[in-house]
């Protein structure tokens, strides 16, 4: 079956758990377990291929084109780490069913549990490298929920997040070394960054490739410096010990490192990083276990000292070393999971996890006992099982590799060093547990655990068994394809025969025998040795950390957003010049080859006119009323501006929009302060003014460069065509109404909603209104100027003409619906201004909602009408008549068009001014509260 | 010409932007008035300038100024009324609710209390 129902079945087995949680415990588990225990039958009928030398693959495109895909590999590496992680994974299943208590949420515990073992398939199967660091984060994730599994202990709730911030960053770290080997292999398949080894080992970013990608995997196997967060994480149930300390999470960084072995390994680089930190490691998991008193925080510091071993080997440049490491990996899983689950099960049968309170329990589960004892024996590298057979070929490895030169005898040494360790810490485990007298103070008293519970400890201590006694036939196979796919070549010979003579590897181990036999005798006198030392809790340190870690983010996020508008602002103009300040400096030259046009008396006044209203509007904006003066100013000298530059509509859409804002200003300000209080500091001044010159310098630079370079436009087309394919000679009108009609019905219609914002936005408005100026005076009482009222009514149905012939005259000579429209709102405003609202209401009974909605239904429509004649949307028609006395004219659908856009802009201006003009008056919009 | 047309986009930029960069609304709206000129106008430039071009098709002309600019800016011109006006009553909305016419909508810290808030 193909490779990807191999994730792809336990992440569809996530939810599993949460829909059989309703069935009962055991139906639970054993339903949870199918969809597992189906993907394992695939890699078991996979196996054979494999196991003979192949290698199988199976993909699914995604984006090919930038070369991703789900992409999957079954080598010997991957065969063992999915039979390691599928089937203790089930193990884990059966046991987790014993040792959760009923007021455990079990659903969610096995959905995350599977959630996890997914993630951990996904990376030991893939075949693309960013499809890897994905599923590594994923597990990160996963670990997360699992530790922090007893949610309501802050003990859980701290290792979780200790190993997440550890894991994760090594995780981040790991992605940018998988981006940098992509960006050098020019692919993310494992495949082609195998086959290009050399090309990173010879690439200038190899030593950068290696710390980033040995960060990952070291901060994930809990290598020395950062070890510190796998002791913490033994907070999480027992089950979640045995599978993620055993055989998968931390494992995952030794398969990295694994994985990686044929591109990264075989420098020295390699050799000293990576054997350095795994003697290190080594010994200090070693030493550490030895004092622990908790029986699971031994068996972490166990796993750290032994996940030390198998770096060690990885980092020696042996290949035999190499093959070591993975059988390492095998039997240290075995042990190590069923260690986890008899200490599991003294914990949950007599409600301790303490060695100076747990003794002599042989007397009370003499079965467990025995299968904890063989384990611990394994651990500790007995011979007749599979701990011992790794442990002779490690120290048979220290004594063949030469990492270290003419120091190279240290690293055997210490190795031997290590062991004895290793030998006191699993003496202690076996004898402090299970002998040293009676137990103390325990809540309960022991007994033996239900039946089943003890079912995946029997299975994996007789794995235990098995591979110590008869290597070959039971894991020579496997061991032999892992390695080959590690090695990416031939394999070594080695021997698996348990007796190799009496040779120097066998005098090491005697040592630690003898040794640890030594240390544990004389334990209290070590203990208070140990004791003399300052208790440094990494839970303290880290926690300390972190803290600064956040008060230095939040000093950085304060300063980026604290929240003033003002400083969001300013950051963003900040950036708009470094952006635009770069391409300018690579332009050579300012001026281009154009002829310019020589400047004459009229446009110079203009524009001094223009910079000093500009600049008198900034020096005097704290007086309101005086800045809005000025700035109709430099409205006006605008419009004249496009006037003089041949685009009469222009000057006269500015003139009219200038009329309509003005008064719209004025009005806001009569509801605002009429003077904006001094706030900014001379230096805030200062920094504002150098940010918008610069910009202004900018905008002014690149404007003038513009300017005088040649310009070749698409407009040759709309002029040669504006009079015979759209009927107008005024070409302006004729794009905004045929060529471009869609893009202005568009306009329309956000003017419209703009508008019907507004008015919403005032219908509820609040305002407090001023009865007079700011200086205390009353507002004139003198209601309407006589004359002025007079003189706007006679100029009223004047100021409609104009607009109509404006309108009218829009297709062919400057003018057309925008302009008519503005220019109409105009004429009526201006009755508002002269008469009051109370006057209009009672004459001009006009719904200006209603304006916008038929102006923009009109535009569409004859937009429509032209499918009638099977035509595209707003395609235009137009013809001439002749009518008697009146004389030849024209017809065009535009014109309809156009007469939708002219009752729209009459609709939204007089919308927006007239309702906030109401304000002012006893018709303002009242609040349905005040109403009442 | 160009030179001086350019100058004014300059300046009218400058001094709309640093308005634009004050605590209250009003001197905002008006510098967001004054950026929509130097817009309108650059947009308008992108044409190049000419001031004897017709800008209406006639039979004696030759050169044309560049319409599309100004179909453009003729829009531009409509829009950017609408955006003033929303941003105006916006302004008001914000007084009303909030009571200042600040635009972070509370008052700033007095500068004795928070002097490094002012120094930002």
């Amino acid at each position: 079956m193909n490779l990807i129902w191999v994730p792809l079945l336990p992440l569809l087995g996530t939810l599993v758990p949460l829909f059989s949680e309703r069935f009962g415990r055991t139906a639970c588990a054993w339903m949870t377990a199918i969809l597992p225990a189906a993907a394992l039958l695939i890699v078991l009928n996979h196996a054979p291929d494999i196991l003979s030398g192949q290698t199988h693959f199976s993909s699914l495109p995604w984006i090919p084109a930038l070369g991703l895909e789900l992409s999957f590999r079954l080598d010997g590496l991957a065969l063992l780490f999915a039979l390691l992680i599928l089937g203790i994974g089930l193990l884990i299943i059966l046991y987790a069913r014993y040792y959760l208590s009923s007021k455990d949420s079990m659903g969610r515990f096995y959905s995350y549990l599977i959630l996890f073992m997914t993630a951990m398939v996904g990376i030991v199967l893939s075949n693309n490298i960013l499809q890897l660091w994905v599923f590594w984060e994923l597990t990160s994730i996963s670990s997360f929920l699992l530790i922090s599994f007893w949610s309501n202990k802050q003990e859980a709730r701290r290792g979780a997040r200790m190993a997440l911030t550890v894991t994760g960053a090594g995780g981040l770290c790991l992605l940018a070394g998988v981006l940098l080997i992509g960006n050098l292999v020019g692919s993310f398949d494992l495949s082609v960054v195998l086959d290009h080894a050399w090309k990173i080992r010879s690439s200038e970013l190899y030593p950068v490739i290696l710390v980033l990608v040995l960060l990952g995997a070291f901060t994930k196997s809990a290598q020395f410096p950062f070890h510190f967060w796998l002791p913490h994480a033994m907070a999480a149930p027992t089950p979640v010990s045995a599978y993620l300390h055993s055989a998968t999470m931390v494992k995952a960084g030794i398969f990295l490192m694994a994985r990686f072995y044929p591109v990264l390994s075989g420098t020295d680089m390699w050799f000293l990083i990576v054997s350095l930190t795994g003697l290190a490691t080594l010994l200090l998991g070693a030493y550490f276990a030895l004092f622990k008193h908790d029986l699971k925080g031994l068996l972490a510091y166990s796993t750290i000292s032994h996940l030390g071993l198998i770096t060690l080997l990885l980092g020696m440049d042996t290949k035999l070393a190499a093959v070591a490491a993975i059988f390492h990996i095998i039997n240290h899983a075995t042990f190590k999971a069923s260690l986890f689950m008899a200490a599991g099960i003294i914990d949950h049968e007599s409600g301790s996890r303490d060695m100076r309170k747990l003794n002599g329990l042989w007397k009370y589960m003499p079965y467990t006992a025995t299968l904890a004892m063989v384990a611990a024996s394994a651990m500790a590298g007995v011979p007749l099982l599979n701990g011992f057979l790794s442990k002779e070929m490690f120290f048979s490895e220290t004594l063949h590799q030469s990492s270290l030169g003419s120091l190279s005898w240290i690293i055997p040494v210490l190795a031997t060093c290590g062991g004895v360790f290793s030998v006191a810490y699993s003496l202690r485990f076996i004898h402090d547990v299970f002998f040293n007298g009676e137990p103390i103070d325990l809540p309960r008293t022991p007994h033996e655990p239900p039946r089943y519970m003890k079912l995946p400890v029997e299975i994996l201590v007789a794995l235990c068994l098995l591979v110590g006694v008869i290597p070959g036939y039971v894991i020579g196979g496997l061991l032999h394809s892992a390695s080959a796919a590690v090695l990416q070549g031939i394999v070594p010979d080695y021997s698996l025969a348990i007796w190799h003579g009496f040779n120097l590897p066998l005098t090491m181990s005697i040592v630690a025998f003898v040794g640890g036999l030594i240390i544990y005798s004389n334990r209290k006198v070590l203990f208070q040795f140990h004791a003399q030392f300052p208790e440094s809790d990494a839970k303290e340190v880290f926690e300390h950390a972190m803290k600064r870690l956040m008060a230095v983010c939040q000093r950085i996020y304060g300063w980026l957003e604290n929240g003033s508008l003002q400083r969001y602002l300013l950051l963003m103009f900040s950036f708009t010049i470094m952006l635009l300040a770069r391409p300018m400096m690579q332009l050579s030259d300012t001026a281009g080859f154009r002829q310019t046009i020589p400047a004459d008396g009229v446009v110079i006044t203009g524009a001094v006119l223009l910079i000093l209203g500009a600049f008198a509007t900034v020096i005097w904006h704290r007086k309101r009323m005086i800045a809005l003066l000025t700035l109709s100013i430099v409205g006006l000298i605008v419009s004249i501006a496009f006037a003089r530059f041949s685009a009469p509509d222009l000057a006269l859409t500015q003139l009219s929009v200038e009329v309509v804002t003005i008064i719209l200003l004025m009005l806001a300000l009569f509801f605002l302060p009429q003077k904006t209080p001094k706030e900014s500091s001379p230096h805030r001044v200062m920094r504002d003014l150098g940010v918008s010159a610069m910009i202004g310098g900018v905008v002014g630079t690149l404007c003038y460069a513009l300017m005088t370079r040649p310009h070749s436009t698409i407009s040759d087309f709309f002029v040669a065509n504006s009079k015979t394919g759209g009927g107008g000679t005024n070409v302006v009108n004729v794009i905004l109404v045929d060529f471009r009609g869609f893009d202005t019905l568009g306009e329309i219609t956000v003017l419209g909603i703009a508008a019907l914002g507004i008015f919403k936005l005032i219908n509820r408005m609040r305002l407090f209104m001023p009865s007079g100026d700011e200086r205390g005076r009353p507002w004139s009482s003198d209601r309407y100027p006589m004359i002025l009222a007079v003189v706007s009514q006679l100029l009223l149905p004047l100021a409609l003409l104009v607009s109509v012939y404006i309108f009218l005259r829009g297709h062919n000579m400057p003018g057309g619906g925008f302009i008519a429209g503005l220019i109409t709102s105009v004429a009526i405003i201006q009755q508002y201004v002269a008469n009051g609202v109370e006057f209009i209401k009672n004459r001009l009974k006009l719904n200006y909602q209603w304006l916008i909605g038929s102006g923009l239904l009109i535009a569409t429509l004859t937009g429509m009408g032209s499918w009638l004649a099977g035509q595209p949307f707003l395609t235009s028609w137009f013809d001439h008549f002749h009518l008697p006395v009146i004389g030849e004219f024209e017809l065009a659908s535009a014109m309809l068009f156009d007469l939708g856009v002219y009752l729209t802009v009459i609709g939204a201006t007089l919308l927006i001014l007239a309702n906030l003009g109401k304000l002012t008056t006893t018709e303002r919009p009242m609040h349905k509260e005040e109403e009442s | 010409m160009e030179m001086v047309y350019a100058l004014c986009v300059g300046i009218l930029t400058t001094c709309g932007i640093f308005l634009t960069l004050r605590g209250r609304t009003f001197p905002v709206v008006i510098g967001l008035t004054l950026l929509s000129y130097a817009v309108n106008l650059f947009l308008f430039a992108s044409g190049r300038l000419s001031t004897e071009d017709a800008a209406v098709l006639q039979d004696s002309a030759t050169q044309y100024a560049d319409p599309l600019p100004q179909a453009l800016v003729l829009t531009a011109i409509v829009i950017g009324f609408a955006m003033t006006a929303f941003t105006v009553i916006l302004a008001m909305r914000a007084r009303a609710d909030m009571g200042n016419d600040h635009v972070d909508g509370r008052l700033p810290v007095s500068n004795e209390e928070s002097p490094q808030k002012e120094k930002n």
